[in-house]
């Protein structure tokens, strides 16, 4: 199996400061303004873009956690059921601007479920997207507003995002699954 | 294609510890279940209880499954928290209950779980006044059968729901002196709650009217101590929980009991008593209560009462405990 690094530390950090000025940008500013991240890592990224956009804006902008094993289209079918978490919504999102992030765009099947969760909490004026990374082969008419860096993959590829809040630190990984079959 | 990323694998890197997955078709009581199941179990409550306070409520997870509640005996908050535990998941519930089915003419248990199954039953919720019966039920079924009480031996969603309350206050349970207040000998209630406190580490003490209270259950367990005695004013110094039990009135007239007016004297949950208890303790009952007789109505209603909580406690833990079944058996 072969690991090719394509993000590291520091390049992370920076991705994430130009989606912070892209955000406010598209916003026109950070006023109305909610990140809700999917758990596990785009959590953490959205904690860390509404700390970027409160340093360029200071203005405070709320950050919650949406868990979205509830609402994934495969629940009763995986060998392994979604284990449940507590979502945390800190703000009324009616009539706002909410900003979903997660750390990889792949089948657009987790922003579908994304998406019906949110609603469950309000009626936002409009949802964006934002992803750390883009790897293509959508299932689902979805695509982001706001990416990072697109790494197109094959089937036997995968990606992986590690968050320094999860996984201790920062980096994104391509592997090449086929070899482990080789 | 293999959905990589939702698998969620960290290939190569560190590994993450493997998630504990629910491994049980049936539950019948809280005694098979180990730590791991517990805390999967209290973490999933956790986050059935944040569902149930959203704006909308009901999610749709398990749309295209069947929930039966089959009660021989009665109930009213058992059987309305399943189904409506079961409705906030989206499952389908069916309310049967012993009188106007044809378990009044004369049906066997056998042959109305298999009918239930052939219908298209995933999960069958079932009380029964015998004792065991929902084991016999589990055997000949393939749904997953749930206790919803039997006799006067389990009622293990009871104990969940009542650690789940209880952890929520305490946090921890390890060291916490928890006293049970009652007719322990005919309580479901009681047993079930055994298996899970004493699993959590919790210095368990049973207290009741020597007629009503079966030493045997003293050290009865490996993995703690469960104490026995008939002195309330020195089983309650100190007790962080008290959970009453509810007395049946004919345990009176079966002269098991001296009398009611004996019965409070000596094992009403009331002020005075409460006062001898940590500061701050819970006061539980699963209820129905009998106010002024096993807990004063003060006391139910008071400071320390977390009687109502537990009934909404109760349908987080049975959504919980719906959607590791219902995910389980279509693994």
């Amino acid at each position: 199996m072969s690991i090719e690094a394509m993000l590291g530390r520091e390049e992370v950090g920076r991705t994430l400061r130009r989606l912070a000025h892209e955000i406010i940008e598209n916003n026109r500013g950070a006023e109305n303004l909610v990140l809700v991240g999917l758990l596990s890592r785009g959590y953490p990224l959205a904690k860390r873009l509404a700390a970027a956009i409160e340093d360029f804006e200071h203005v405070t902008v709320p950050v919650g956690r949406l868990d979205i094993g509830l609402y994934r289209d495969d629940v009763t079918r995986r060998a392994a059921p979604p284990r449940i978490r507590p979502s945390e919504i800190p703000a009324d999102i009616d009539g706002k601007t909410v900003v979903l992030v997660d750390d990889v765009l792949y089948t657009g099947r987790s922003i579908r479920a994304a998406l019906d969760a949110l609603l469950d909490f309000g009626r936002p004026a409009r949802v964006r997207l934002a992803v750390l990374i883009d790897r293509g082969h959508r299932e689902l008419p979805i695509r982001p507003d706001f990416v990072g860096k697109n790494i197109p993959t094959g089937a036997f590829q995968s990606v992986q995002v590690r968050v320094a809040e999860v996984d201790g630190d920062d980096g994104v990984y391509v592997f090449d699954e086929e070899a482990t079959h080789a | 294609m293999l959905d990589v990323r939702e698998e969620s694998r960290p290939v190569a890197l560190e590994s993450a510890p493997e998630e504990a997955r629910w491994r049980w078709k049936d539950l019948l009581d809280t005694d098979v279940l180990d730590p791991a199941d517990i805390q999967l179990v209290m973490d999933t409550a956790e986050a059935m209880s944040e569902v149930r306070s959203r704006p909308m409520s009901k999610v749709a997870t398990l749309r295209g499954t069947t929930v039966v509640t089959l009660f021989y005996e009665q109930s009213t908050r058992t059987r309305a928290s399943f189904e409506v535990a079961a409705k906030a998941l989206g499952a389908d519930v069916v309310n049967l209950t012993a009188s106007g089915s044809s378990v009044e003419k004369g049906e066997s248990l056998i042959d109305t779980v298999r009918t239930l199954e052939a219908i298209g039953a995933d999960l069958v919720v079932m009380r029964h006044g015998k004792s065991g019966a929902p084991y016999l039920a589990a055997r000949h079924s393939k749904a997953g059968i749930i206790n919803g009480g039997d006799g006067t031996h389990a009622h293990p969603t009871q104990a969940l729901l009542d650690l789940f309350t209880m952890r929520r206050h305490l946090g921890d349970l390890a060291g916490r002196k928890v006293l049970i207040v009652g007719d322990i000998l005919h309580s479901r209630v009681a047993r079930s709650n055994i298996w899970t406190l004493v699993s959590a580490g919790a210095e368990v003490t049973l207290c009741g009217p020597a007629t009503l209270l079966p030493t045997s259950l003293a050290g009865r367990s490996e993995r703690g101590s469960v104490k026995v005695t008939t002195n309330l004013d020195q089983a309650i110094a100190g007790a962080d929980v008290v959970m009453a039990l509810r007395i049946q009135k004919e345990r009176a007239e079966r002269g098991l009991i001296p009398s009611l007016r004996e019965y409070i004297r000596g094992y009403q949950v009331n002020a005075r008593r409460l006062a001898l208890a940590a500061p701050g303790a819970l006061v539980m009952h699963p209820g129905p209560m009998n106010e002024g007789i096993e807990i004063s109505p003060e006391i139910a209603h008071g400071v320390g009462s977390v009687i109502e909580e537990q009934v909404s406690n109760g349908v987080a833990v049975r959504m919980a405990i719906l959607y590791l079944m219902a995910t389980a058996r279509t693994a």
